[in-house]
């Protein structure tokens, strides 16, 4: 791993620092948004913003798969938990999410609900085949990068005739999330650190077209702490000299025209879905994917019948404004209490990539001064 | 046909005797053992007598550096250890699955010995139980040991005081990412074994240059994070620990890189939170490093006043960032 140590160099770090200061105008303030939940996790573990001069706000984007599944979708997932008898397969993160009337998956299967948590779609796929008398549903989260495993799963499932295997898809697009935020009008952003892991998949040209409507910077940059510093210092080079760009500070992993494979795979498999319902940013057009009529077999949507609760959502929680970057996390009046990662009532506060996670595993020291 | 644990080896009758005589008995082999009696008689040395009780289930029960056997010794050991207790004897409880291999328990026995000899601990007493397949995993071991306080020492979580030198005694989460592995047959390209050891004797040579030592903690579960944030609260104060001076191996830290978890979160099993006067911290760091099992060791922080009982770091990059318990399981991240 000494990749890993080229990207946490304390005087690169400090280099960087520097430069950032050097090159910010101290008679304005810059507010760029990460959108992603990793990049989030990474300036709170490693306390970037003590790095960064006063007059820039990171704005905390809505980059985290669970963290934008609205109630509805957590309801779908117990619901096909406990109307069905099937295996409910899937990532730990959503285990703990709120739905409707505080009921949640953990719950769930303390009354009895069969879910695993699983760490790729790969450990699903062999549960479906270990137990051939069951059905198995994957519930899927995620940006694009989880997307192409999701496809990779289905493809091999339809090629070893299983039946007993079906996908619950809940993949959004990024590219539509970024839109749907600067089209509420209330945020107000400068420019976007650009997902690292999204864009090795999709690559540049999503942005490019993005910047274009919308005249916001982007740069796409890794989850490394040095990455991030790097493309602060991009943006803030590029609003002070007017340009508005896709600047690729994370070449090292991302192409122009992203990963073909994953691209020609996830078409085959997936298609879009006309909108869907985001947590914080409401119904989206083209915001999601489907599985295509070809694989309609292996839809778990077309092939259980659910009964859901009219959604209730926890009318304190902030939830959607901190995903829009509206609210900082401690502006929810229920952060810390009662809303603490042990006791969740967002799911913002579930994973460790959501902001008000990150907000008070590692930055809560600073809210009140120690006396 | 391989020879396994059936019912008969728990209901009191000669399979049972045999099995104790051939199996324990000769493995652990020590008078007090040796009597026979239920209850072990013992002599100990003047002093205050500390005790600790812990019950092992883990899987695998073998693992790189390791087993369920020897870690049931140094986990009880190192217990009356950061009691400030010289161990002095040692019981052991077996719950045994019916089916499991004698050849498999002959091994976890053996290497209990092993570690027990290598502590100075007798396992001066025992007791097994059979349970239905199905109803146990292969095999769960309680250990219970105690051990006397030299006068003059008194080691307490609640004694940490603004000022204190905060020391660990080598790489953190060692033992979890060795076991994290094994379990999930992940590829690192590297053979981490686990850390589990027994840390009296390093103990006694540090409560020899520091008998005013105030709090000794092995962060085992929760690793290192839960080890300070408890003594910050039972102490009633803050700490500040400096992320560039953590020992941490290139494996571990490439590991939890890929797993998205924090090494101040991972287990350890042969490792040691030191608090002390902070005139003291040189010389006990000396004679950590001078033990096979504290060559890494490192003075890693200071107690610092905070009614909060925050327990903060200063990132290696020149940040600042809270050290917290995890909530719930450690889970990979999927953005
Ligand atoms: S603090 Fe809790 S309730 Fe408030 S926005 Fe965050 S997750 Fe929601």
């Amino acid at each position: 791993m000494k990749y890993v140590e080229e990207f946490r160099d304390p005087a690169l770090a400090k280099g960087l620092s520097d430069a950032i200061a050097r090159a910010a105008d101290p008679d304005r303030t810059y507010r760029f948004m990460e959108f992603c939940g990793g990049h989030t996790h990474a300036i709170a573990r490693f306390g970037l913003e003590d790095l960064l001069p006063g007059n820039i706000r990171m704005i905390h984007g809505p980059g985290c798969p669970v963290c934008v599944l609205p109630v509805a979708r957590v309801d779908a997932a117990i619901a096909l938990a406990t109307q069905h008898d099937v295996i409910l397969c899937t990532y730990g993160d959503l285990m703990r999410v709120p739905g409707s009337g505080f009921r949640s998956l953990t719950k769930a299967r303390a009354a009895g609900a069969d879910i695993r948590m699983v760490y790729s779609v790969m450990d699903a796929l062999a549960l479906a085949r270990a137990h051939p008398d069951r059905e198995v549903v994957f519930f899927a989260i995620g940006f694009e990068t989880t997307t192409p495993p999701t496809a990779v799963a289905i493809l091999q499932a339809a090629k070893e005739g299983l039946t007993n295997f079906s996908v619950h898809c809940n993949h959004v697009l990024t590219p539509a999330a970024m839109r749907a935020i600067l089209a509420g009008g209330d945020t107000e952003i400068d420019g976007f650190v650009g997902p690292s892991h999204v864009s090795a998949v999709i690559g540049t040209g999503p942005y490019v077209e993005f910047t274009r409507d919308h005249a916001k910077p982007v740069v796409i940059t890794g989850f490394e702490p040095l990455d991030v510093l790097q493309a602060v210092l991009q943006l803030v080079r590029q609003v002070n000299e007017g340009r508005i760009e896709v600047e690729n500070e994370y070449a090292r992993a991302v192409s122009d025209a992203g990963n073909l494979v994953a691209q020609q795979m996830m078409a085959r498999v997936f298609t879009l879905r006309d909108r869907f319902e985001w947590r914080g940013l409401g119904w989206v057009d083209h915001s999601a994917l489907r599985l295509t009529d070809a694989f309609a077999s292996f839809d778990a949507e077309r092939r259980f019948a659910l009964e859901l609760p009219t959604p209730t959502e926890n009318k304190a929680c902030a939830c959607g404004d901190v995903l829009r970057g509206v609210k900082t996390p401690v502006e929810c009046a229920l952060y810390g209490d009662p809303c603490t990662p042990e006791n969740p009532l967002g799911a913002c506060m579930v994973s460790s990539e959501g902001a008000c996670a990150a907000d008070w595993t590692y930055g809560r020291f600073r809210r009140e001064a120690a006396s | 046909m391989t020879r396994q644990v059936d019912m008969s080896h728990g209901a009191g009758g000669r399979a049972m005797a045999r099995l104790i005589d051939d199996l324990f008995r000769a493995a652990l082999d020590n008078p007090a053992l040796a009597r026979g009696h239920d209850a072990a008689l013992l002599d100990l040395p003047p002093g205050r007598v500390v005790m600790s009780t812990d019950s092992f289930v883990i899987s695998p029960l073998f693992f790189p550096g390791g087993d369920i056997g020897s870690l049931a010794v140094h986990g009880t050991v190192n217990d009356i250890a950061m009691g400030g207790g010289v161990p002095q004897a040692l019981t052991a409880g077996f719950i045994l699955e019916e089916g499991f291999p004698l050849a498999d328990l002959e091994r976890i026995v053996a290497s209990m010995a092993k570690a027990a000899r290598a502590a100075g601990v007798s396992i001066v007493s025992g007791d097994t139980k059979v349970v239905e397949r199905g109803k146990g995993d292969g095999v769960f071991i309680n250990t219970t040991g105690i051990g006397v306080v030299p006068d003059g020492v008194t080691i307490d979580p609640a004694q940490a005081q603004v000022g204190d030198a905060v020391l660990v005694s080598g790489t953190l989460g060692d033992h979890g990412v060795a076991i994290m592995a094994s379990r999930e047959g992940l590829e690192f390209g590297t053979d981490l074994t686990s850390d589990a050891a027994s840390l009296n004797h390093m103990v006694a040579a540090m409560l020899r240059v520091a008998p005013d030592m105030r709090v000794l903690r092995d962060p085992t579960r929760g690793g290192l994070a839960a080890a300070v944030n408890e003594i910050a609260q039972a102490s009633g104060v803050g700490i500040e620990l400096d992320e560039a001076t953590l020992p941490l191996r290139p494996e571990v830290r490439g590991a939890c890189e890929l797993l998205g978890l924090d090494p101040l979160n991972v287990a350890n099993e042969g490792k040691l939170l030191a608090i002390c006067p902070p005139a003291r911290a040189e010389a006990l760091l000396q004679v950590m490093q001078a033990d096979p099992l504290g060559r890494d060791a490192a003075i890693i922080g200071r107690v610092i006043d905070d009614p909060r009982c925050f327990v903060r770091m200063r990132t290696g990059l020149g940040g600042a960032r809270m050290v917290d318990w995890i909530a719930g399981e450690q889970l990979p991240r999927i953005c």
